[in-house]
């Protein structure tokens, strides 16, 4: 069977697979047999081989050098390509993350080939499915040019363990110095958060401008809390100072797609609607009944967020 | 310290956008076309710089005669000249086709640093940076929320989940830039009338030396087979809040098995 590389996307410092992972491995399995790709510092692959295997991985490459975390991308794409190279596999499928398409579409010109972004589910023919402008346009597109390339967005698979043998096969790294221009002097974490990661959650509950302050926020990380969920914001939100940048769901912010998406005091604009629309059920709470939320929303309440969403969250913590 | 803008015409994200059915490109000629909204950060950013450290800002952009528009906006901001590819053989390029004709209108000026927004709000690909460092074999310094640039160093906090790296590269490099960064200025009167005297070059794929067969749709490292609108979503149901808004939301909850 055709071997399809598919890169590791994993947690910092011994946090093992992201889910993306699974995801990219799983979705690999439509075009031939994945090998999974390890590159990080020393040490990284031993706890993570397992997981690879258990999701499907027959071979596990594990490239570790020192040099592969300490420079901006450029180090991974050129192993990659080095594999391409060498094991000229079928496919290439990568989790959709901003680093995961920078790599992908270095990779795409070392290797004479074509780069798709933000796949959304891929078939055995290699055709891919994405979603554009705002969730409003399904399209099906196919590279046409030397190893196809895809980077999966989050969420839009769901892992299937399939274990295989996940053999380790060292690949020898040697950086280029001209992959060692970027350097990465610190990662630095501003906010630790119990909650999932927005992009990898299966809920959401976002804040828009009805919420009307940053203490009034506290509702709606409550009723996410209740149900396990991220926390996002609408940009209203977020340009008013009600919650920080990084969780702007929308146009200009993340791209969710979430079993359940919770709008809160979001009326639903098109720069909104361009980062959820394509969740699977969504459910909104406005006190305009005409705000345009409702019309992609599958269950809405048109009622003061201060008083029925600390009851839905009552609620629904009584039930467990 | 000479910098260039890379800037992009696009459809207004804020109106509805199409594809064109006749060859499956994005319909620019019926859309009410802007700059990229996240450029205007680069470019601001381009005017910070420059007005620290002296030099010269060039806006650099590739797209149809209409994207002159683009153009005299960000000249209107503050920025001093202009370069724009303009080739009908370029339409319905890729990103890596797009990127070869960037690079090598870059080949041709004379930089220190170059900028662009983080991401273009209709592809949002967000790789042009990648692209293009990897073709001209500079740095990347992508997803910019802060730029310093001091003695030949540039240094940027990348943006993350929750936090940030930081990254620094020697000079040249490219720097995308985050709406985080900045807050772009509204042009002056005075700077769009000045904009109308400001020099834009034109520029074929000729003049960079680059074939017709290296762009274009037909040529190009991926196709799109065939689109279609999203299928409606069902009608939905709406509850007033009569005291029971919340018991109603958590009953559709448990309907769905979440609760």
């Amino acid at each position: 069977m055709a071997e399809v590389l598919v890169l590791a996307e994993l947690n910092a410092a011994g946090g093992g697979v992201r889910k993306t992972t699974l995801e990219a491995l799983t979705a690999a399995r439509a075009l031939g047999e994945p090998s999974a790709v390890v590159l990080g510092a020393p040490g990284t692959a031993a706890g993570v081989k397992d997981a690879l295997a258990e999701y499907g991985a027959a071979k596990v490459y594990v490239a570790e050098s020192d040099d592969i975390d300490a420079y901006l991308v450029a180090p991974k794409a050129e192993v990659l390509a080095q594999l391409v190279s060498e094991k000229s596999p079928a496919a290439v499928v990568i989790p959709s993350s901003p680093e995961g398409k920078e790599i992908a579409g270095r990779l795409a010109i070392k290797t004479g080939s074509g780069f798709l972004t933000d796949v959304t589910e891929i078939a055995a023919d290699g055709t891919a499915t994405q979603v554009a402008f705002a969730g409003a346009t399904i399209v099906h597109s196919q590279v046409t040019v030397g190893t196809p390339i895809d980077t999966l967005r989050g969420n839009s698979v769901t892992p299937e363990p399939a274990p295989a043998a996940g053999a380790e096969e060292t690949v020898s790294v040697s950086i280029s110095d001209q992959a060692k221009l970027a350097k990465v002097t610190d990662r630095v974490v501003e906010q630790k958060s119990s909650r999932p990661e927005l992009t990898e959650a299966s809920i959401v509950v976002s804040g828009g401008r009805g919420v009307a302050s940053a203490e009034n926020f506290s509702i709606i990380e409550a009723l996410a809390d209740s149900l396990g969920a991220a926390v996002g914001a609408s940009r209203a939100a977020v340009d008013s100072g009600f919650y920080p940048h990084s969780f702007q769901v929308g146009q200009t912010g993340k791209t969710v797609s979430p079993q359940l998406y919770i709008a809160v005091g979001i009326s639903g604009a098109i720069q909104h609607r361009a980062g959820m629309q394509t969740s699977k059920t969504i459910v909104a709470v406005n006190k305009d009944p005409e705000a345009p939320i409702f019309e992609l929303a599958d269950f809405g309440v048109v009622g003061d967020l201060n008083t029925v969403v600390p009851a839905a969250t009552e609620q629904i913590a009584a039930r467990k | 310290m000479n910098i260039v803008v890379l800037v992009k015409q696009v459809p207004d994200s804020g109106s509805e956008r199409k594809l064109d059915p006749a060859d499956n490109t994005v319909a620019r000629a019926a859309a009410d076309n802007v700059i990229n909204e996240m450029d205007e950060y680069a470019i601001e950013e381009a005017l910070l710089v420059r007005d620290r450290e002296g030099g010269e800002v060039t806006v650099l952009t590739v797209g149809p005669a209409s994207a002159t528009d683009a153009i005299r906006k960000a000249l209107s901001m503050g920025a001093d000249k202009a370069v724009h590819v303009v080739d009908d053989a370029i339409h319905g390029s890729c990103a890596v086709q797009t990127s070869a004709v960037i690079a090598a209108a870059l080949s041709q000026l004379e930089y220190d640093l170059v900028l662009c927004g983080a991401e273009a709000t209709d592809a949002q690909l967000s790789v042009m940076p990648a692209l293009v460092a990897e073709r001209l074999g500079i740095p990347q310094l992508s997803g910019a929320r802060k730029l310093t640039v001091e003695g030949g160093t540039a240094k940027i906090e990348r943006q993350t989940d929750g936090g940030y790296w930081a990254v620094e590269a020697p000079l040249p490099a490219i720097v995308s830039t985050w709406d985080t960064i900045n807050e772009p200025r509204y042009p002056s009167f005075k700077g769009i009338m000045a904009a109308k005297k400001k020099p834009v070059e034109t520029k074929t794929l000729g003049d960079l030396g680059l074939d017709a067969s290296a762009v274009g749709l037909a040529n190009a490292t991926s196709k799109v087979l065939d689109f279609a609108g999203r299928p409606p979503k069902g009608e939905g149901v709406k509850v007033a809040d009569e005291g029971d808004g919340a018991q109603k939301l958590v009953d559709y909850l448990a309907s769905q098995k979440i609760v």
